[in-house]
């Protein structure tokens, strides 16, 4: 046995049980970040739900709670999808193209059916709940404005189609949740399963 | 009269034995020594130089205020509510722990931006200190956390959208922003489980690291020594025994003229405490007075007052990615601070004029902002803040030319102080 140290090996082993060490260490970290994410529980709570819409009047909205996102269904009337179709402003994203809704909600009315707007109601900006405003004209909102939803936190507009007016902070359109119609009165939120374009 | 003036030295001596036995198993007379009766500090420190001590304080009222009220707090979304009027009305004086514990929270911040701006002033973060500015500015950053994590507690509305908004800004993330807002809530929207994570982390987590980091900060001052608002060094002349000439003792003298700060603070503390702990909304807002109801967001959100300088920001963006983008630069740009100035000359005593207006500017934008953070979002309050946003940014990206150009005087030797008389 030399009395120098081998200092080669020192540094192999050195490294060695760090790497070793530092592997261990990350594999541990796994169970404790992994346990941040949604449980079963809340994975099971935020399964779909069921919407009767058979009592819903013309120009109506209900507001019902999937997943703790406030959706709205709305019953557009005529009028109200004229007013859509002619309105003037300036859409950020007029074509759904940077937005979130599935395949079959990627059209002008951003809806399976045209009058029947599913529509989570929160705001793509920072998470505020939008106000309906379908008043036509009105003066905090200006003389072309015909309907459509307002976020009273930064100002964010949206038509009757939940897309969003260019020059405002939202960035995208408001999210269209994955639904199908179960028969003609019911919406089933949250599940799309043979629901198609 | 000699009996007791005998017994006297019987329990001296006793005492001292006691210390002896203890110092030769702990570093106790040692550690006095160096940290309290053997630091020596400049001897030219004026008012500016009691918001450390101070914030120390406001730790300890939090710490103390804090742990009584776990003992009648419940983390759930169907408690919470009623837990905290539960300790306001029924839970014996729970009224004054809680509102020591809000008007801490606005007290921790006034103290810690008054204690940044000391630092401003006197060059506290340039070479040897810039750890001791890092660690701070760490401390600054745990202790934004900590209040973001408490807010949401109570579980009111503001709580509730206030949380919403913070959190979504991780969405803002590039690529794995949803997933890390999901993870960071634990459930699809704030909920329950954010509620008792978040609780968790503000009772054992965050405090514990801040206790940590505060530790390190002392240390790391005592190892480099306080500056002084003349920005000279006073190691530089010493006595024959290594003190420095300019140096006295942090204990007595510092801690008896601390004492006064700590006794005008708990008179203003309290007057908050007792005449105006909502302080008008500012300190605890009134939309929080109403349970959270994810359906309904409240006509008007805005942060507590200590954040809305980084709110004007945020929302002064009409882009949600460079709105969040700036508003984290406006505070990572305050960690470069040491490596932006490139003036020798530490105090604003001896700096040129050119500092003292952008100091003076900043400090005007910072102000700014923090009011338009707290006002609706109109369009001439966007075009301000963009304004004092863009001034925020030039005291930092321009410092390292408008610090080169600046005109000194010249520093004296050694500190200057006229002793009162």
């Amino acid at each position: 046995m030399s009395e120098e140290a081998d200092l080669s090996r020192r540094h192999f082993l050195t490294v060695a049980t760090s790497v070793a060490g530092g592997v261990g260490v990350v594999l541990a970290a796994v169970p404790f970040v992994a346990s941040f994410k949604p449980s079963a529980r809340a994975q099971a709570m935020g399964g779909p739900v069921q919407v009767d819409i058979r009592k819903l009047e013309d120009g109506a909205m209900i507001r019902v709670v999937w997943r703790g996102r406030p959706v709205w269904i709305l019953r557009r009337t005529e009028d109200m999808l004229q007013r859509l179709a002619s309105q003037t402003v300036e859409l950020r994203d007029a074509d759904s193209n940077e937005s979130e809704q599935p395949e079959y909600a990627k059209n002008a009315l951003r809806s399976i059916k045209p009058d029947i707007l599913v529509v989570v109601g929160t705001c793509t900006h920072l998470g505020c709940a939008p106000i309906e405003r379908f008043d036509v004209g009105p003066a905090d909102l200006g003389a072309d404005w015909v309907g459509g939803f307002f976020c009273p936190c930064h100002g964010s507009k949206f038509d009757l189609a939940g897309r969003v007016f260019a020059g405002v902070p939202a960035p995208t359109n408001l999210a269209i949740p994955p639904y199908r119609f179960v028969g003609d009165s019911l919406v089933l939120i949250g599940d799309d399963t043979g629901a198609s374009a | 009269m000699s009996a007791a003036r005998s017994g006297t030295a019987v329990a001296n001596g006793r005492f001292a034995r006691l210390i002896d036995w203890v110092d030769e198993r702990f570093p106790l007379t040692s550690m006095l020594k160096e940290h309290a009766t053997e630091y020596y500090a400049a001897r030219n420190f004026n008012a500016w130089y009691v918001f450390g001590v101070l914030a120390m304080v406001v730790l300890v009222i939090q710490l103390v205020t804090g742990i009584f009220l776990t003992m009648s707090y419940k983390p759930s979304a169907e408690h919470a509510f009623a837990s905290v009027e539960y300790i306001m009305r029924d839970v014996e004086w729970g009224w004054l722990i809680r509102y020591m514990h809000s008007t801490g929270a606005s007290a921790f911040f006034v103290v810690v931006y008054l204690h940044m701006f000391r630092a401003l002033l006197y060059g506290s973060y340039k070479a040897p200190r810039e750890l001791l500015w890092l660690i701070g500015m760490v401390i600054y950053m745990a202790l934004m956390a900590e209040a973001f994590l408490g807010y949401l507690l109570p579980w009111g509305q503001m709580s509730y959208w206030g949380a919403q908004v913070i959190v979504s800004l991780f969405g803002a993330v590039p690529g794995i922003g949803e997933g890390l807002v999901e993870w960071i809530r634990g459930d699809y929207f704030i909920s329950d489980i954010t509620l008792n994570r978040f609780f968790a982390l503000h009772v054992a987590a965050v405090p514990l690291v801040l206790i940590m980091l505060v530790v390190m900060h002392i240390l790391a001052l005592h190892e480099t020594g306080s500056l002084n608002p003349d920005g000279i060094e006073i190691k530089q002349y010493k006595d024959s025994r290594g003190i420095p000439l300019d140096g006295i003792a942090f204990h007595p003298y510092y801690t008896a003229k601390d004492l006064v700060a700590i006794v005008i603070f708990l008179a203003l503390f309290s007057a908050v405490v007792f005449f105006a702990p909502e302080m008008g909304g500012y300190f605890l807002e009134h939309a929080n007075f109403e349970p959270a109801n994810m359906l309904k967001t409240p006509e008007h959100i805005a942060p507590v007052w200590y954040f809305t300088p980084f709110y004007a920001i945020l929302r002064a963006v009409p882009s949600k990615g460079w709105g969040a983008f700036l508003m984290v630069a406006a505070i990572a740009l305050l960690f470069f601070l040491p490596w932006l100035d490139r003036c020798r000359v530490k105090s604003i005593r001896y700096r040129g004029m050119t500092y003292k207006v952008a100091l003076g500017a900043f400090v005007v934008s910072f102000l700014a902002l923090g009011y338009l953070g707290l006002q609706p979002a109109t369009p001439t309050a966007v075009v301000a803040a963009r304004f004092f946003t863009a001034i925020y940014f030039a005291f930092f990206l321009l410092m390292p030319f408008y610090t080169l150009a600046e005109r000194t005087k010249p520093v004296p030797e050694r500190v200057v102080y006229h002793a009162h008389k």
